[in-house]
């Protein structure tokens, strides 16, 4: 009983101690930093398609990154589908029936070869689009999660990246079907994960209110940061690669660096009293859009903290919202059932 | 307005209460100003046609334009109508409007923080004791009538002891205060009207299925208005018990003094730098995006023309794409032109053997496992084993444990290799590559990619 008293004053100890090494960089803050700088002025984007296809709420979306889909994107909703739009012409290329309904996550692969979702059934599933005969089968069900599946992300076509409510994120081989690596460490539900821009590490949002960085290769924890005090359900990479953005359901959203190793500022507001469900920053990583449980988006200015615009056209909850590789477009998901392209 | 609510943890830092639940506490603090004696909203008695309607306020709400704007006042007004903190006394659907419309405060006892989930008896009850009632006021609406029928026929066994359960009500309901009842009458329907909305309207008691799964303390739940129990169970998938969260054991925290130790060790860059390098950031890639900067010649999803991304995929990069490359190696190797680019001047330098092997090296990565050792030895024969025809230097460390990988082959079997090669390249190459006539004259487009003059540009088949 000794031992482990003493193990857990010496672990304090040393949070202390980051504490302390933290404060020590701190010659200034990013308020300060940029109050020369002038706030962004007024942002007003409209709704330029409207994607109608689901049936019920939509819980995940993402955009696909090659060049030949930079249109393109996969949506997953509890009406058991996965749809793959062409966001300009709003049809749908491919409609995927799921075997279980209850999925919560949808990822598209940066070759565009294939999807992948997950969600009650503990697993993740990857779909081929681009099959012999035209159509869309499952190609392998990555199942050793003992949690749901929050979210995924491709590294490539031969690995991918999932998270899960069993507090574990694992690197997948897709061809074996196997895990490479688990990443535990997380002490609650991991909610959400950013693959960096490198693919070297990627970061995880937990129900235990901090967000990890991980280094895939190493397959360690690198750094840990906290300060919310809920749970984190969004995360993202800031486009530099050498900061991270956090969405939690205390109604706020964070910027942490990795370099300075702490939070650099905190987005909130008292007229804001629901979760951040989702986030994605603009190409430059001026704006940050991030989609809450009062059915809005809200629009900040990343250096000076500030809102600049709402985006206010969903019947419920915003709960995905991406913005495409080449900065164009905003694509936002609702439990209204429609997806809504916005610039 | 001041946010005093202390979120109750337990050791490991996992709350105890749904994430519906603060948003439920932060509610109720508006809901605490605006009922308060001296400064919040006015209720009071208005007389109307032929009688008087008690204990009101107007949708006039000045009150929240102090704290908040007039839009996001609407906003928030309506998500706390929503959630059923105050309603409209008129209206089944929960909105606030600021206009002449009255509304009324919800009795504490129903508010949605006390974990209600009412069941479809208790529902069934509601409706039938309704129709028992003769006052015009109290008439089902037509998605009422409908829902009454089908829980006919749902409970078409019990339905006797239900009825008795309505008359029951009734009964102690028409010995109330006229006044009273009016007040209570509303606020029982405004409470129906969050479990079971009007058909179209969002229903706020909705958990997400991610946090519904983990929800902890079912036993808090209430799940009977009026005294009834039910033997039908909610099957949902999302109501399993969540697992009891585990005291870490030694190992466990063993790893987390390590994993701070390192944490500790970590160098810092200062704030100011920090900040100063999102500043340039921002500002160098300002007028990439699309959100401040349009993009040439339009945005696809504006103009519906898509010559932006016809440019985009062609092999001719035009001068901002070309401009970008100079902002970092790692623009030059993102893009699949300026990759070709950075290659071509290599070979016209014969020196391209390093980005080959760093192309090669990340091509590998993407492979599937079974192709991987084949392709990481072909990578060693060309660039690294003695005698290599592209051989690239690589210090000693690396070049040694690059031997040792190379003889159990992995995805990562160059990665040493490779991190040195890229600093070799972004010190050397990269620079020669920026300061070259060769990437100047792309910079200042005097130089068409494809060997063709300047007036071909016009022409749609390409010669070269």
């Amino acid at each position: 009983m000794g031992e482990m008293e003493e193990l857990r004053k010496e672990a304090d100890n040393l949070k202390d101690q980051i504490t302390e090494a933290r404060k020590v960089v701190q010659d200034t803050t990013l308020q300060e930093a940029v109050a020369g700088t002038t706030l962004v002025g007024r942002v007003q984007l409209k709704t330029r398609k409207t994607l109608r296809g689901h049936l019920a709420k939509i819980y995940a979306m993402h955009w696909g990154t090659d060049t030949n889909c930079s249109k393109l994107c996969v949506s997953a909703s509890q009406d058991g589908k996965l749809i793959v739009w062409d966001t300009l012409t709003t049809n749908k290329v491919s409609a995927i029936p799921l075997k279980s309904s209850w999925v919560m996550t949808c990822a598209y692969a940066p070759s565009g070869n294939m999807v992948a979702c997950g969600g009650l059934d503990n697993m993740c599933s990857i779909y081929n689009l681009k099959g012999k005969d035209g159509n869309v089968k499952v190609m392998r069900e990555l199942a050793a999660h003992t949690g749901y599946l929050s979210c995924c992300r491709f590294l490539s076509d031969s690995e991918i990246i999932t998270s899960s409510g069993d507090c574990t994120c694992v690197l997948w081989d897709i061809e074996t079907g196997t895990e490479k690596t688990i990443f535990a460490g997380h002490l609650g539900d991991c909610m959400s994960l950013a693959v960096s821009p490198d693919f070297k590490m990627f970061i995880s949002g937990a129900c235990d209110f901090t967000a990890k960085l991980w280094d895939i290769r190493e397959a360690s924890c690198r750094q840990t940061f906290s300060g919310h005090e809920s749970d984190i359900n969004a995360i993202g990479f800031f486009p530099n690669g050498n900061a991270v953005i956090t969405g939690s359901d205390d109604a706020t959203c964070k910027l942490y660096d990795l370099r300075a190793d702490q939070e650099l500022i905190t987005y909130q507001d008292s007229g804001i009293m629901c979760g951040v469900t989702s986030l994605a920053p603009s190409l430059s990583g001026r704006l940050l859009l991030a989609g809450y449980d009062d059915f809005n988006v809200n629009i900040w200015d990343m250096l000076k903290a500030e809102r600049v615009g709402v985006l206010a056209g969903h019947d419920n909850r915003v709960s995905c919202i991406g913005v495409s590789s080449d900065g164009m477009a905003c694509c936002t998901g609702s439990w209204d059932s429609f997806l809504k392209i916005w610039n | 307005m001041a946010q005093t609510n202390s979120y109750r943890q337990s050791s490991n830092g996992v709350a105890d209460e749904s994430p519906n639940m603060l948003v439920y506490r932060k509610m109720e603090d508006v809901i605490a100003h605006m009922q308060d004696e001296t400064n919040g909203i006015p209720v009071r008695t208005v007389k109307s046609f032929l009688s008087k309607i008690p204990s009101v306020f107007s949708g006039k709400i000045h009150f929240f334009i102090v704290t908040v704007k007039r839009l996001e006042a609407l906003h928030l007004g309506t998500l706390m109508a929503a959630h059923g903190y105050f309603f409209p006394i008129s209206d089944h659907v929960l909105t606030l409007k600021d206009d002449g419309t009255f509304y009324r405060f919800q009795t504490p006892y129903f508010w949605p923080s006390n974990c209600w989930e009412p069941e479809n008896t208790d529902y069934a009850v509601y409706l039938c004791k309704r129709t028992m009632q003769n006052k015009a006021r109290l008439e089902l609406a037509d998605y009422e009538a409908e829902s009454l029928a089908r829980l006919q026929r749902a409970f078409a066994r019990k339905w006797e002891f239900i009825f008795m359960q309505a008359e029951a009500q009734a009964k102690v309901d028409k010995k109330r205060d006229k006044i009273e009842r009016k007040i209570l009458d509303s606020q029982e329907r405004a409470f129906w009207d969050v479990h079971r909305p009007v058909p179209g309207c969002v229903n706020t008691t909705e958990a997400d299925i991610k946090k519904s799964s983990r929800m902890k303390q079912p036993h808090k739940t209430r799940k009977s208005v009026y005294g009834l129990q039910n033997d039908i169970q909610s099957h949902s998938p999302a109501h399993t018990p969540a697992p009891e969260v585990k005291e870490p054991t030694e190992e466990e925290i063993r790893d987390q003094i390590q994993h701070w130790q390192a944490q500790l060790d970590r160098h810092r860059l200062k704030m100011s730098k920090v900040a100063e390098s999102l500043l340039s950031y921002t500002g160098q890639y300002v007028e990439y995006d699309p959100f401040f900067t349009s993009p040439e010649p339009s945005n696809p999803w504006i103009s519906d023309d898509i010559t932006v991304w016809e440019l985009e995929t062609s092999k001719e990069p035009g001068q901002q794409r070309v401009k970008r490359w100079g902002f970092g190696i790692n623009e030059v190797l993102k893009d699949p032109v300026g990759r070709e680019q950075f290659l071509k001047f290599l070979e016209s330098e014969f020196s391209s053997e390093n980005l080959r092997f760093w192309l090669a090296v990340q091509e590998v990565k993407k492979r599937p496992i079974r192709e991987v050792p084949t392709r990481v030895q072909e990578i060693w024969q060309e660039f690294l084993a003695p005698g290599a025809p592209s051989a690239i230097n690589v210090d000693s460390k690396s070049y040694d444990k690059t031997t040792q990988n190379v003889k159990d082959p992995g995805r990562y079997a160059f990665e040493d290799a490779q991190e040195h090669i890229y600093k070799l390249m972004k010190s050397d190459s990269y620079s020669r590559f920026l300061r070259s006539t060769f990437y100047q004259e792309l910079l200042q487009a005097k130089k068409k990619v494809n060997n063709c003059t300047y007036h071909c540009s016009n022409n749609p088949s390409r010669t070269g």
